[in-house]
């Protein structure tokens, strides 16, 4: 009797107890907050999982020769051969050039933003380079296409050709004559150019607004001009970030798909000339994914994407790590 | 002594010459800048003139006509975007905002950095994988596209985007607020909403403007998921349901199971086409799109920065 009186008592302070744990709804809550930060964890692992499983056919009939520059390069559906090295190609040798030309420019561009240009301009030239970064892909295709390529790529097309292309060595790689619709690798290229310009000066101008004002005040004190304070101060001090947004812009322009697809005249003949036709990874899985012939032929495209997939995880991991790493620098100052 | 008016001499070449290499390049940074916003200012005044042309009522309210016919429009587009794009912010902003509530409560945990992390992988996936992924994960099983398709991948563009953007704005409320209300025995998850989330509401309706942006501007990865449709009309399927004594989740059911066309897909597609009629329709379609992305991302960017300066003065 004893007893039992005692254990009532007990199961209702439980029960408050328990209570206090859940009539507020925080268990609750913070389980959702848990389940759904796991769901973005589950995500990626899931599309790699994804690509990897749906590639396995491809897997199991190429191995290695599928990415190999050495094995014949081949693509022919109705055969069921298959080599990527095209289109590999195509995705480096694009992103490489766009790059070149893309690091130098947004860099300087960075400079000005985040260094010279006074308040007035400078909010309405971040807005511009926020737009060029907003600007839907397929615009910049579509643009590409009518306006772009028959007045500026097919005329530095043509200058390459003559230039660099006589040179006998060269002229694998800037062999013409580029076609007159200036569809070609170049132009590629030149459009994943502007496109990667506003990520970089994006990135290296928080890279540059990260770094505390007391490093260029005590250069400038040094009697540094403006140029050299930003050359010999702050460009090796946030080199790290500043590589981190390359790396990033190669992310990016890797895997940019639609405007690459219409401009790029989607060839798999594996001619190394950027005056030629192509293919890059991106755009060979958006033009021939929905039409796939065989099981072979779409996870063969799937065997790309599983690439795409890699490298671009792996260039994102280090671009953030390097940003991280000067931001880290500059607060622990 | 005249040792020294040789230096000056040396000394004040050298100045002259520094001054001169910063000048010169100081204001090649600025001649870069001109040079990027060139082919900005080219696209949207290229796309005003020509797209301006094509757009008319019409463009917005008909299906498309057969090919090589003149007329008609791309309301199938226009409709098509709009429930995708629904479909994707009733998944994504939700999950996205819990995202980042836990990253701003569990900021420097294991699961929360590695939540940070792969956030930002999600958002370095190409676009064209997750279009790849959706197509495995959402068409084969059912064996058909659909809208539910494509507004599930948009949701994964969104995602990253979203959870990004509403993580700083909630961080940038004073941690004195939280403590506030907790101090007087609200739980946690009505601080949450009623007080950190109502505090950073602005910079978070603006975070979810720009995931809204990315998503409707998005191509590649409605390729193997919506597929487009040149007869999908909304309001053609309610009227068909209610004909035929169709109930309402039966109606909803058939305008998301079925295939869709989106704006950016009808772009792609009729850039691509032999018919000048459709040619000159791309160019309207990208005119609107511009148009719609532009203004989500300046408008609310914009917007944000107003209501700052209105609430500090």
């Amino acid at each position: 009797m004893n007893n039992q009186r005692s254990l009532f008592p007990q199961r209702s302070n439980l029960r408050r107890q328990w209570s206090r744990y859940t009539n507020h709804g925080d268990r609750f809550w913070r389980g959702a907050l848990f389940v759904s930060s796991l769901l973005i964890l589950v995500l990626v692992l899931m599309i790699g999982w994804e690509v990897w499983v749906n590639s396995a056919p491809s897997r199991h009939a190429f191995g290695w020769e599928f990415i190999s520059p050495w094995a014949q390069a081949v693509w022919n559906p109705a055969l069921d051969r298959f080599n990527a090295w095209p289109s590999i190609y195509g995705s480096l040798i694009t992103s490489f050039i766009a790059l070149l030309l893309a690091v130098p420019f947004s860099v300087a561009v960075a400079i000005f933003l985040a260094e010279l240009a006074p308040p007035t301009l400078r909010t309405p030239l971040n807005y511009m380079v926020e737009m060029l970064a907003a600007v839907p892909s397929v615009v910049y295709g579509l643009w590409g296409i009518y306006v772009f390529l028959p007045e500026i790529v097919h005329p530095i097309g043509v200058a390459v050709q003559d230039t660099l292309g006589i040179i006998p060595g060269f002229s694998i790689f800037f062999g013409g004559p580029i076609p007159a619709s200036g569809i070609s690798k170049l132009a590629a290229a030149l459009i994943l150019t502007i496109m990667v310009t506003p990520t970089i000066a994006a990135v290296t101008r928080d890279v540059f607004l990260a770094i505390p004002r007391s490093q260029r005040e005590a250069s400038l004190a040094l009697g540094a001009t403006h140029w050299e304070t930003i050359w010999k101060v702050l460009i090796p001090m946030g080199l790290s970030g500043i590589l981190g947004a390359v790396i990033l812009g190669f992310g990016r322009a890797i895997g940019e798909t639609m405007a690459v697809t219409m401009v790029i005249g989607n060839t798999s003949g594996g001619d190394y000339s950027i005056l030629k036709p192509g293919y890059t990874m991106a755009s060979i899985i958006a033009n021939e994914f929905a039409e796939a012939v065989s099981e072979l032929h779409s996870s063969a495209l799937i065997e790309i994407a599983l690439v795409l997939f890699v490298v671009t995880i792996i260039l994102n991991a280090i671009s953030r790590w390097l940003v991280m790493s000067v931001h880290r620098k500059t607060m622990g100052r | 002594m005249s040792g020294d008016i040789f230096a000056q001499v040396n000394l004040s070449r050298v100045y002259r010459r520094r001054k001169w290499v910063n000048n010169f390049i100081l204001g090649l940074t600025g001649l870069t800048v001109i040079l990027a916003i060139i082919p900005l200012i080219w696209i949207i005044v290229y796309v005003i003139i020509k797209g301006w042309r094509v757009i008319n009522l019409d463009f917005f309210i008909h299906l498309p006509t057969a090919m090589g016919v003149p007329g008609g429009g791309v309301t199938n587009a226009i409709q098509g975007s709009i429930v995708m794009v629904i479909v994707a912010s009733i998944i994504a902003i939700p999950i996205a905002l819990l995202i980042a509530f836990y990253l701003l409560y569990y900021p420097q945990t294991k699961l929360g950095l590695s939540i940070k992390f792969s956030t930002d992988l999600l958002s370095g996936v190409p676009s064209i994988v997750i279009g790849i992924f959706g197509y495995a994960l959402f068409v084969v099983p059912v064996k058909h596209y659909s809208a539910w398709a494509g507004g599930l991948v948009l949701a994964m563009i969104m995602l990253p985007v979203v959870v990004r953007s509403s993580e700083e704005m909630l961080k940038l409320v004073p941690k004195e607020l939280r403590e506030g209300s907790l101090a007087l025995g609200a739980p946690e998850w009505k601080t949450s909403f009623s007080v950190i989330l109502v505090a950073a509401l602005e910079g978070v309706i603006t975070g979810i403007m720009l995931g809204l942006a990315r998503a409707i501007g998005e191509t590649a990865p409605l390729l193997f998921t919506a597929l487009g449709n040149e007869h999908y009309d909304v309001f053609s399927y309610i009227k068909q349901g209610i004909e035929t004594n169709q109930s309402f989740w039966d109606i909803l059911h058939k305008i998301l199971s079925e295939p869709t066309d989106a704006l950016p897909l009808t772009l792609w597609k009729y850039a691509q086409q032999p018919y000048p009629e459709r040619v000159e329709q791309s160019w309207g379609v990208a005119l609107v799109l511009m148009l719609l992305v532009l203004l989500l991302n300046i408008g609310s960017r914009s917007w944000l920065a107003w209501r700052r300066r209105q609430t500090h003065g």
